[in-house]
């Protein structure tokens, strides 16, 4: 299955291919979806397969390389379309097809109904298709091909809808921004590639790593590739400052949501930085920066999720908080731990928006979650799966975000400081309290919608099993990184299947300092009681006591302003950077330099020409012939002045 | 003496004899003369591909010689040959030619006769320089070929073609003039070490590295300025915007497609071997150059609110990128820029044609006219978005080739010795997806505001045949390169070894 691991990139291209050129011609809406989730499906058989082989190897041969084609082969570039199984792009290939065919049965049931379903699927399919090349490169620039691509996937389906509004613009603007956004990261991306391939003269990975290794390059260097490589992950994963475009990408259909801006594309960065962990373990000022923008992304987002009314811009905002955990993970040198959490995250976050989408389904579009209300008894699978997802990412044992979350707090404590442990904490209580909020809002209380208008129903099967699937796996993920506390002998499965994968960045960066398990257990018990606290108190305000809630945004209606209005962020980029240039390139580029500075130049050129020739004007006729005679004539006279100096 | 070789000469005969059979057609017989003209450039075409396929890859140096005495007393040769830039570039424009020629098809309603007469003038000129290895006979070519493309502008231009034409006509004219000067002067200044006079480039290859430096950097400035001029290189490129703007489709589609190339196989072809230790002296300042062009002509490509106006200045930009390439002078870059050369002919082609198919069902190119048009023209919002990404540089299209080998190269260059140049120019990566992305977002996404875009019709089979044809190379090259690449490699090879180690040969007059 490993020789076969080409197909799970050429499948979903085929199936792209399939839905883009007849898929519009199809009598029944279905086969676009059905065919769009089989190639998914296929690939997925094909991973697992791949997975299984590789398990069965020896742990020091766990590595494969499957190669296409040539690419690009100019002077010491030489790169192929080909494809590395290795412990860490399997993990990802798994979530990518796993959850990616999941979500795939799903929005057959959600798109049901749509103008343009086979473009939804062929645009599905594409997107996959270039994260599977994203996560199985064996190189920088096939990387950055699946890099660019679900880039601009991501674009297509944001503005799926394209003559829809979205807040206060359009949906199509909202792509754009997306686009243009990640562009900016991915610039930085490009400026990593170029120092990589001028440093070590490659752009392979193993070659790049060994190389890393062996030669003597100077820590600036590494710290320069590693800080540009992490521009492009703040595009791509949307931290600071780089993270604006994310929430507005709600725009495009909730499972395009669930499964490219919360389960897979937006971790792409994370994987980046992991897959590049020997750069990062040799530049450790930039792991520190890692680090603290991880955190801080984390604790700023969780914020704004603590105040958002439509129910996609919390998960957007929740979603921007993990991710920003994932980058403490990573700063804080415990790879396996960031990458843990993606696959958790995963699991939780894309159960979340597909209950979400369940929700907005049978209310009719409405996305305000103060119209929701009491939704439990008309869609109990909904309602069950969305609880799950909500407990698992609060972090409350035993579900899967409990083990991943815990993790990252513990080694940002034992690794980096306390203090990233209580930003942290402090961002995990925020989480379970607008996880908690939005769950209360929706799901129980009384019910705030106008019963002639909306009746809320329970989704088909083709959506609910995707919850339910996914609800398991929430649920239980977690388990195969049961903490060694726990496990005892049998150690953390999933970071002994990783471990060779980060072990010379884990050896170059710190032997552990001793810590005891009763400290690392206490520090367990009081994230979980903190989080469970924060449930009590949402389930206290926003169940119980309503007017709290109403009471205190009142009187702190500046920070309540503030927060609902995202910090001001889009408006200040906008005043301070996009008008800026928009506005000089029109009045000054254009119509001063082009039309005024360097036209005027060359229209005075030419008036002086023109009053000098003014005198011998009669020679103009206007005829190409003569103008042409006089040309060969210039040449002539040229020639013969040649002749005579030689 | 070198074997002679006559397929060049062919190319050049069938291009001669069929524009002048086109004389003798009654006019009033249009559909066979649009036939005609369409044959003659397919034979070109398939000439071209003959070349292709018999061109040695492994060999440095030109093929396909033919040379023989033209102006024995000045020992002016008709000297023709090709390497594998040339090639390419030959290519190009043998495969543009009968595209356009389709796409006038119903847009050209005025003199046919003459429109297809001097597109067919145009392709003669155009392959002339690239296959031109006299200085000579490259300057006749040079010149020839802005004739028709003056009465292309001039005649079958839009509302301001008089300015336009004059304005590209002066601005050209006085760029060749000078190169016109230095080529005299290169050519007396070799014939005293060579012992006679000669105009064969290949002979004033062996003088030109000789030459005095500070000598050296005015005859480079003197080409330059010519070919800087074509590129256009900031900041000698207003004439472009309005030579596009005015130009028909077919005009603008040569224009972008294959005559700035001209500056830039110019500098490739005559700058570099030439004048090399010029070459490096400039190399910074040219290069800072082509970074202004980058983002200056992103920029305004940004806030235009015509469309053909758009696509114009991100010519500027994307022949900044071929500009940085060349002066970057390792073969990552140089191959990069020719690369570059073809996928801005392609990408940039189809741009022109995009926006003329769509001219010439609505009468108007203010991108305000338009919104919501996804709906009722889904192919061609296909065709409009396909194109976009391959001049914005998506990777697995054509343009990301061509710009990752440009800066790669140029980052790590020797001769530029600074990272500042692709940092700078890598931000134009980030403006062409605004400016192109921002266009198509007002175009083709949205509502429908202006009525009259509801009766809008999709692009008919003929507009998909010169289509098609555009987007398979631009996949082809954007996922399997080598087949371009692998061509050009010896002579991009060639080129930057002469430069930055010039070989000291012989001085005489082979014969």
């Amino acid at each position: 299955m490993i020789d076969l691991i080409y197909l799970t990139v050429a499948l979903p291209l085929l199936g792209f291919l399939f839905n883009g050129t007849i898929g519009a011609k199809l009598k029944k809406d279905k086969l676009s979806g059905i065919l769009g989730s089989s190639v998914i499906g296929i690939s997925f058989l094909i991973v697992v397969g791949a997975f299984f082989e590789t398990l069965a190897l020896p742990a020091n041969e766990r590595l494969n390389i499957v190669s296409l084609f040539t690419w690009l082969n100019v002077a010491g570039l030489d790169l192929s379309f080909s494809y590395q199984v290795d412990q860490l792009s399997l993990v990802m290939s798994l979530i990518v097809t796993g959850v990616g065919f999941v979500i795939h049965v799903y929005s057959i049931g959600y798109m049901q109904g749509d103008k343009a379903v086979w473009r939804f699927f062929a645009y599905l399919n594409l997107f996959i298709f270039a994260m599977m090349n994203l996560v199985l490169a064996d190189n920088f620039l096939v990387m950055f091909l699946g890099w660019e691509g679900v880039g601009l996937c991501s674009y297509l389906l944001i503005g799926f809808w394209y003559d829809k509004d979205f807040e206060k613009s359009t949906t199509a603007a909202a792509g754009l921004k997306a686009f243009v956004v990640n562009r900016i990261g991915d610039f930085g991306f490009l400026l990593g590639m170029f120092l990589i391939y001028s440093t070590f003269g490659t752009l392979i990975f193993t070659d790049v790593f060994s190389r890393a290794l062996s030669f003597n390059i100077p820590e600036y260097i590494f710290g320069l590739i590693a800080i540009f490589l992490f521009i492009g992950a703040t595009g791509k994963s949307a931290q600071i400052p780089l993270y604006v475009w994310l929430p507005d990408a709600m725009a495009g259909p909730t499972p395009v949501s669930a499964l490219i801006h919360a389960a897979t594309m937006v971790t792409a960065g994370v994987y980046m930085v992991a897959r590049c962990n020997i750069i990062y373990a040799s530049a450790p000022s930039i792991m520190m920066v890692v680090a603290v923008i991880g955190v801080f992304t984390a604790f700023f987002a969780a914020t704004i999720g603590l105040v958002q009314n439509d129910i996609k811009k919390v998960l957007a905002y929740s979603t921007v908080s993990q991710l920003g955990y994932m980058f403490l993970a990573l700063g804080a040198g415990a790879f396996s731990a960031g990458i843990f959490h993606v696959m958790t995250h995963a699991f939780f976050k894309a159960l979340l928006f597909l209950g979400a989408g369940s929700v907005i389904h049978s209310m009719h579009e409405e996305q305000d979650i103060r119209k929701y209300g009491g939704l439990k008894k008309y869609m109990p699978v909904t309602y069950g799966t969305f609880l799950v997802a909500a407990v698992a990412i609060s972090g409350i044992p035993p579900l899967s975000g409990f083990f991943s979350k815990d993790e990252i707090l513990w080694f940002s404590y034992v690794n980096i400081g306390i203090v990233f442990w209580i930003i942290g904490l402090i961002t995990a209580l925020f989480t379970a309290f607008y996880m908690f909020r939005l769950y209360f809002m929706t799901f129980e209380g009384k019910e705030n919608f106008d019963h002639h208008k909306k009746h809320p129903h329970e989704s088909p099967k083709v959506m609910t099993i995707p919850l339910i699937v996914l609800a398991i796996l929430s649920a239980v993920g977690g388990f195969i990184g049961i903490p060694e506390i726990f496990s005892g002998e049998h150690g953390n499965l999933f970071h002994s299947w990783l471990a060779p994968i980060f072990k010379s960045a884990q050896i170059k960066l710190m032997s552990y300092s001793s810590h005891s398990h009763t400290e690392e257990l206490l520090l367990m018990i009081i994230s979980v009681l903190a989080a469970a606290s924060a449930i009590w108190f949402a389930r206290y305000v926003y169940l119980k006591n309503p007017q709290i809630a109403t009471n205190t945004s009142k009187r702190f209606k500046g920070v309540y302003n503030f927060l609902l209005n995202k910090y001001f962020v889009d408006e200040v980029y906008d005043a301070s950077v996009v008008n800026p240039i928009v506005k000089s390139s029109e009045s000054f580029l254009w119509k001063i330099c082009d039309n005024v500075f360097i036209d005027g130049l060359i229209n005075w050129l030419a008036k002086q020409v023109e009053n000098i020739s003014a005198n011998i004007k009669k020679l103009q006729t206007g005829v190409a012939q003569s103008y042409a005679l006089v040309m060969v004539v210039g040449i002539l006279i040229a020639l013969f002045w040649i002749i005579l100096s030689v | 003496m070198m074997e002679q070789n006559l397929l060049l000469t062919y190319l050049l005969v069938v291009l001669v004899a069929g524009s002048l059979l086109l004389l003798i057609f009654n006019r009033e017989k249009e559909k066979l003369i649009k036939y005609f003209g369409l044959g003659v450039s397919l034979i070109v075409f398939i000439l071209s591909l003959i070349l292709y396929f018999n061109f040695d890859q492994q060999q440095e140096g030109f093929q396909f010689i033919h040379k023989f005495k033209w102006i024995e007393s000045l020992n002016i040769s008709y000297h023709v040959g090709i390497d594998g830039m040339s090639l390419l570039l030959i290519m190009l424009t043998a495969f543009i030619t009968p595209l356009t020629l389709l796409s006038s098809w119903n847009g050209i309603t005025k003199k046919i006769k003459e429109f297809t007469f001097f597109m067919l003038a145009l392709e003669l000129g155009m392959i002339g320089v690239f296959v031109s290895l006299d200085m000579f006979l490259f300057y006749i070519f040079w010149e020839a070929m802005l004739i028709p493309m003056y009465f292309i502008i001039g005649i079958w231009g839009g509302k301001r073609r008089i300015y336009a034409s004059i304005k590209f006509f002066i601005y050209t004219m006085a760029g060749s003039l000078l190169m016109l000067i230095a080529i005299i002067w290169l050519a007396v200044y070799s014939s005293d070490l060579l012992g006679g006079f000669t105009t064969n480039l290949l002979e004033l290859y062996k003088t030109g590295p000789t030459i005095e430096r500070s000598l050296q950097g005015f005859m480079f400035l003197a080409f330059a300025l010519s070919f800087a001029i074509k590129v256009p290189l900031f900041p000698f490129h207003t004439w472009l915007p309005d030579a596009h703007v005015e130009a028909p489709t077919a005009g603008s589609v040569i224009l972008a497609g294959v005559l700035l190339k001209m500056g830039t196989y110019g500098f490739l072809r005559f700058n570099l071997p030439l004048f090399p230790q010029a070459s490096i002296d400039f190399a910074g300042i040219i290069s800072v150059l082509a970074v202004i062009g980058i983002i200056y002509g992103a920029l305004v490509a940004m806030v235009q609110t015509d469309m053909k106006k758009l696509v114009a200045y991100s010519s500027v930009s994307h022949l900044g990128f071929v500009i940085l390439g060349i002066f970057a002078l390792n073969q990552e870059a140089v191959q990069g820029a020719v690369i570059q050369m073809i996928n801005h002919g392609l990408s940039t082609g189809a741009l022109f044609l995009l926006v003329g198919m769509i001219y010439e069902r609505t009468h108007t190119r203010m991108i305000a006219d338009y919104g919501g048009i996804a709906k009722i023209v889904p192919f061609f919002s296909f065709a409009l978005l396909f194109t976009s990404l391959s001049s914005i540089g998506l990777p697995g299209l054509n343009g990301f080739v061509g710009e990752f080998l440009i800066l790669v190269g140029s980052f790590k260059s020797s001769v530029l010795g600074s990272w500042w140049f692709t940092v700078f120019a890598a931000t134009g990566v980030i403006f062409a997806a605004v400016y192109l992305l921002w266009m198509y977002k007002r175009v083709v996404f949205g509502t429908v505001t202006n009525p009259k875009m509801e009766e809008l019709t999709d692009l008919n089979f003929r507009e998909k045949l010169v289509l098609i044809p555009i987007f398979i190379l631009i996949i082809w090259i954007g996922i399997y390169p080598s087949t371009f690449l692998n061509v050009s490699d010896k002579s991009s090879e060639t080129i930057i070894k002469n430069v930055l180690q010039p070989q000291k040969m012989e001085l005489r007059i082979d014969e």
